[in-house]
């Protein structure tokens, strides 16, 4: 029991924390380490650019990169498909968490509904996430409602999952101490249920939060006007790399800082572990 | 003996009877068990494995509810689990996500809230872990766990507390120590106590009156009163011959240890 606590743990920390003992390097904390292959991988990257080793116009220093952002924020530009983006994922991760949870819930509790629909769901979930686009925007249009479908499909499996199997595995024992102050129905997935299962819903949560970034750059890509997906088409059409890498950059912060806030509402609510 | 309290009531079994397996032809788990406990007594149930005491004790729990005969407490018939009686598991089953003071008060949500936290920290100190009430079930040792699940089992004042192999987890000292404790708790409640155990020496300790229970099918074999006061010696003359005598029930004589005590 234990070490599935523990093992639940490390999926939530951030980042794994360097072993201890002698460190590698003399004065330097052990956590900045990670750095530096990225900042002399940078540097190098700029001095090529610079010197013109790198063709500048498929890719361009960091430098510039940076400034593009820059120039994008300055403009708007950057507010308005970074908005745009953003709505289109919360809205989707919402929607898509939503309907997991309830199937999940469902096929978790009842046998009688894991036997409807999990065969169909394991079948659904081995679709790769491209073939849905043709479809979706045959039956809902280029307009935000098949983005929003796309981007929902890709967080309600992972969120179906770990909480479907979350509940089914939920231990009998504790089950029993529910039985034995005669906790029924609502009352025992309340209070016995579902925090017990609220560590894998997490693990759920936060996959399925990343497929739906995944699946929004897909929707973007495919049939866009705004949103930073077409921010990288566009820049591909118009020939401009700064762009696209520009977008790329900004689809991990916009990525991490999601995961982060996620992660700091997980480790919120499970702090009795780290205690 | 002590006073009893007059608020429990007695424990009647009768004819129980319990078959694992469908239409007759399963497992006879409990064949026949009648068994009277009077109020405030510690009643100590011994067996090996398979002989049916858990599952005597479950029934008494009413977390089997399949059975035939009737368990009586009072005047009332057991058909589900009830506040009236009090259960510990061998593992403490503590819920994880609750602090000791949240797990004790798990059992007693209806009450009104201060007189749930003054029966809470009446009981935390009762089992004595006064300031671990804000600790975690993962940062308790065995022994301390086990604790707060007696202090859960005893919050909701019940008639009868049902212990399945309490201690049967824990290493040999702190064994000791909890059946020390267990016996101080007994004192100060006068709460009726039947305690399933396969630790011959443990029901020597504990017990008013000795159950003892052989196998296939479940059945109680000899049931032995123990007037010695307490605490008692466990190297005393009397123990020994008591020991020797319930060793008897299980081995045959030759295989009886002679001189383990030395």
């Amino acid at each position: 029991m234990s070490t599935q606590q523990n093992a639940t743990v490390i999926q939530f920390a951030t980042s794994p924390t360097a072993p201890r003992g002698r460190k590698p390097l003399r004065g330097l904390p052990s956590r900045f380490i990670g750095l530096i292959v990225p900042i002399v991988g940078l540097a190098l990257w700029e001095m090529l650019a610079r010197f013109g080793v790198l063709p500048a116009n498929t890719l361009p220093a960091p430098s510039v990169i940076g400034q593009t952002i820059l120039e994008l924020g300055r403009s708007g530009e950057l507010w308005h498909h970074a908005g745009i983006t953003l709505w289109r994922i919360t809205t989707g991760f919402l929607l898509g968490a939503a309907a997991g949870t309830v199937f999940g819930a469902l096929t978790g509790h009842s046998a009688l509904a894991r036997r409807l629909f999990d065969p169909l769901l394991q079948a659904l979930r081995n679709i790769p996430s491209m073939a849905w686009v043709p479809l979706f925007l045959l039956w809902l249009g280029i307009q935000e409602s098949s983005k929003i479908a796309m981007i929902s499909l890709g967080a309600f499996f992972p969120v179906y999952l770990n909480l479907s199997s979350g509940i089914s595995h939920v231990d009998p024992k504790l089950i029993e101490v529910g039985m034995v102050y005669r906790l029924r129905g609502l009352q025992m997935i309340r209070r016995v249920i579902l925090p017990a299962v609220l560590p894998e819903y997490l693990v759920g949560l936060r996959s399925g939060l990343g497929l739906a970034w995944m699946f929004v750059v897909a929707a973007e890509i495919m049939g866009a006007s705004r949103g930073l997906g077409f921010l990288m088409i566009d820049g591909q059409m118009t020939g401009r790399a700064s762009i696209i890498l520009a977008s790329v950059i900004l689809f991990a912060c916009l990525g991490k800082a999601t995961d982060l806030l996620l992660v700091a509402v997980g480790n919120r609510l499970l702090r009795y572990k780290t205690r | 003996m002590s006073s009893f309290d007059v608020r429990n009531s007695s424990l009647q079994l009768e004819r129980v009877s319990k078959a694992f397996g469908t239409n007759g032809n399963g497992l006879l788990a409990l064949d026949n068990i009648d068994l009277d406990i009077a109020p405030g007594e510690f009643t100590c149930i011994v067996g090996g494995s398979g002989c049916g005491k858990t599952t005597l004790l479950r029934i008494i729990a009413g977390l089997e509810r399949q059975y035939s005969g009737s368990v009586l407490l009072g005047a009332n018939r057991i058909t589900g689990p009830g506040l009236d009686r009090g259960l510990v598991f061998q593992e403490h089953r503590l819920l994880p996500w609750l602090t000791v003071a949240e797990n004790v008060k798990f059992g007693i949500s209806e009450l009104p809230a201060a007189e749930r936290n003054a029966r809470v920290a009446q009981y935390i100190e009762l089992v004595g872990l006064h300031g671990f009430e804000q600790s975690y079930p993962h940062q308790l040792s065995g022994g301390m766990a086990q604790r707060v699940a007696i202090a859960r089992a005893l919050v909701s004042h019940p008639q009868l507390l049902l212990l399945d192999e309490p201690f049967g987890a824990l290493d040999a000292l702190t064994r000791i120590r909890m059946q020390h404790e267990l016996l101080r708790i007994w004192q100060a409640q006068q709460t009726t106590m039947i305690l399933v155990t396969h630790d011959i020496d443990e029901a020597i300790f504990l017990a008013d009156r000795i159950v003892i229970m052989s196998a296939r099918p479940g059945s109680i074999k000899r049931i032995i009163r123990v007037d010695m006061p307490r605490p008692r010696d466990r190297s005393s003359y009397e123990i020994t011959l008591l020991r020797k005598s319930i060793y008897r029930e299980f081995f045959a004589s030759d295989e009886v240890p002679e001189d383990y005590e030395i």
